[in-house]
């Protein structure tokens, strides 16, 4: 079997309102598809739909071989799935919540007891395993969601946001467990808001908005899309803005993008890499005071937000920032998960926000740098 | 890869619900107040009215006035499970564990059924409180064990079916304070309209025939026919002359009914 999830025209409407219209995936056994998309796009109810926990009005889908509508038993034999919010019983401990799982899978009382203490090893839980659910921090829940998940050994894994709300560490640890399973054959499909999630696990990427698939293709080939590299040029005062921009004029491609704030200057340059020690020369020469000189690759941000016209709500990947973990999203996402238990219907609201904190990064950038000096 | 098959074995399905009815069981022993909570009303009902309006109420041809009320109370008892049901059911929504459990290859009757299985264990629970308190306030029964019993297994069954309402109520309405609301309304329309506490010469004739009609009241006669506790003047309507039989055919019918709509009604429950 070569195609692990194939789904054609998928639609899904509740009420008036039409969630997904006319989505076309299709992964091969033993890769991750990363679905991105903001708040709203679709990924949930894309999750849902393949995960037989939902019937499309329109289109069909095939998981493992088998049709999500009409053999879903057979589907849901062979599928794992971690919903957007960690569903443990929280009156359960840790290895009850693992065990009972495992005998639902009927893999034996002996089976499920032997499954879930491997996993609970395998997700650093043991310390906690007899303890009840409900008193485990976020990321805690989250790897018993992730184990539970996996005890049925699944051919297919559905992880809807499996990383909101974790810190770098349990990120990381997250991220491993998920390139094990590929390596062992198994085919992903991944939700997410974070790029560099998408960029670091993902080999094939869909990028959906309001129901619809806006682009596809691996990460190269989706910032391909956005263009070139260009060079990214911070300087010390405001004074000095016009004074950078006027030594740069000669060497841009296109007029310069200036963020006053961040005093900060984006240029496409005119003849790619060589143009970079000119550049470089030129404001030297020309005694601008420059906080930072960086060439820059497009992210996968960048490429939504060259697709979406938005941004999402959070932070830029650092691409060739000193930082290799998003230093923004944790915080944020956490606050966003808050704002959505508690003002579930605002997502417009969200997107603006988005906008907002888009910009947010670079100019925080600018100020790590200018600390460093 | 071995496949058993589209439909899973009885076996299969009988396993999951005891897991199921496994992990409830931790619950119940896990917050014991849900117990507690659950007896706690219909024994202070049995104490207030067994005691307090035993000596200003009398019934016609009837005794005492606890020998008429308790299957009254006992009635409601089965009526306060609607209430638990509901909340036990979409708590499950709510956290995403229904959404786990549909996502297995399970059978679809096991997430009901163990619900409503364990649920019955704390209404038995209230039942036996409720018992010992009547019991403690005066209470006989008249008749043979074996009719004793009987009533008692109509008590449950009559609670097991509100479990029935209730989850359904619970996968519609996934609102904690709106199933809180919804159920109280219930148990206070289900138990005045019906002969829990008061016989029901005193209504007008068509809302006595709703009444008498009312499930409530064909329990409740029925307990009282059994045990020996039916007051001596009774009526020549037909839930008057054969309470036993309709109390029967009736909890058997909402359990036909109610059981084939809360597994078509979960086969799509969605989480929000
Ligand atoms: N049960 C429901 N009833 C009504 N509308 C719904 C329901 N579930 C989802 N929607 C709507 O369908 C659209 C897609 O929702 P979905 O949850 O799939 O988005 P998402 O991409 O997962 O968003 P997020 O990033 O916020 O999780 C949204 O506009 C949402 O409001
Ligand atoms: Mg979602």
């Amino acid at each position: 079997m070569d195609t692990a999830i194939r789904a054609t025209g998928l639609g899904k409407r509740y009420g008036e309102h039409h969630a997904l219209r006319g989505v076309d995936l299709e992964v091969a056994a033993g890769t991750v598809l990363g679905l991105l998309g903001p708040n709203g796009a679709g990924k949930t109810t894309t999750v849902r739909l393949l995960a037989t926990l939902l019937e499309p009005d329109q289109g069909r889908a095939e998981v493992a071989g088998f049709d999500v509508v009409r053999q879903q038993r057979q589907v849901r034999r062979r599928i794992g799935l971690a919903g957007q919010y960690a569903a443990v019983d929280g009156l359960l401990t840790g290895r009850e919540n693992l065990e009972l799982l495992g005998r639902l899978l009927h893999l034996g009382r002996k089976g499920a007891r032997a499954r879930a203490a491997e996993l609970l090893t395998r997700f650093e839980l043991e310390g906690a395993a007899e303890k009840p659910a409900q008193t485990y921090s976020g990321g805690m829940r989250r790897r018993l969601d992730l184990a539970a998940a996996l005890i049925g050994r699944p051919e297919v894994l559905f992880l809807d946001e499996p990383t909101t709300g974790l810190d770098p560490a349990s990120r990381l640890v997250l991220w491993e467990m998920v390139r094990e399973q590929v390596a062992q054959g198994v085919t992903v499909l991944l939700t997410t808001q974070y790029l560099e999630e998408a960029d670091f696990l993902a080999d094939r990427i869909l990028v959906i908005d309001t129901g619809q698939v806006i682009a596809e293709g691996t990460p190269d080939e989706l910032k391909r899309k956005v263009g070139e590299e260009w060079l990214e040029v911070g300087v010390s005062t405001d004074a000095a803005l016009p004074q950078a921009l006027a030594v740069l004029a000669p060497v841009a491609a296109a007029q310069p993008e200036v963020d006053r704030t961040g005093r900060r200057i984006t240029v496409q340059l005119a003849d790619g890499i060589g143009t970079i020690a000119a550049a470089a020369v030129a404001l030297e020469s020309a005694g601008v005071p420059v906080t930072d000189f960086a060439l820059r690759r497009p992210s996968l941000d960048d490429v939504f937000f060259h697709l979406t016209g938005r941004g999402t709500q959070v932070g830029r990947a650092p691409e060739e920032g000193a930082q290799p973990l998003a230093q923004g999203p944790e915080g944020e996402a956490e606050r966003d998960e808050k704002a959505e238990k508690a003002a579930p219907g605002e997502k417009a609201g969200r997107t603006e926000n988005g906008e907002k904190a888009e910009r947010e990064p670079v100019a925080a950038a600018t100020a790590r740098t200018g600390d460093e000096q | 890869m071995s496949d058993i098959g589209a439909s899973a074995g009885l076996g299969t399905a009988l396993g999951d619900t005891a897991a199921l009815i496994g992990r409830h069981l931790r619950h119940l022993r896990r917050t014991p107040e849900k117990i507690i909570a659950i007896t706690l009303t219909p024994v202070t009902m049995v104490v207030v009215l067994g005691y307090l309006f035993a000596s200003v109420v009398t019934v016609a041809g009837s005794g005492e006035y606890h020998d008429y009320v308790m299957a009254g109370v006992f009635a409601q008892v089965g009526l306060t499970c609607v209430g638990v049901a509901a909340l036990g059911v979409a708590t499950d929504l709510r956290t995403g564990l229904i959404d786990r459990f549909r996502s297995l290859p399970m059978g679809r009757s096991a997430v009901l059924v163990s619900h409503t299985a364990a649920d019955l264990l704390t209404a038995a629970a209230a039942t036996f409180a409720v018992t010992l308190a009547g019991l403690g306030v005066g209470w006989r029964i008249h008749k043979d064990a074996g009719s004793a019993v009987l009533g008692f297994v109509l008590v449950l069954a009559f609670a097991y079916v509100m479990l029935w309402l209730g989850a359904l109520v619970g996968m519609l309405m996934r609102n904690a304070e709106a199933i809180n609301g919804i159920s109280a309304l219930f148990l206070v329309v289900l138990s005045f309209l019906s002969n829990s506490f008061m016989p029901l010469s005193g209504l007008p004739a068509w809302l006595r025939a709703v009444a008498e009609w009312n499930p409530v009241s064909l329990v409740a006669a029925a307990c009282r026919e059994l045990w020996g506790n039916a007051p001596t003047v009774a009526g020549s309507s037909l839930p008057d002359r054969h309470p036993v039989l309709l109390a029967v055919i009736v909890v058997a019918a909402l359990l036909a009914v109610l059981v084939p709509v809360n597994l078509r009604v979960y086969r799509t429950a969605v989480t929000r």
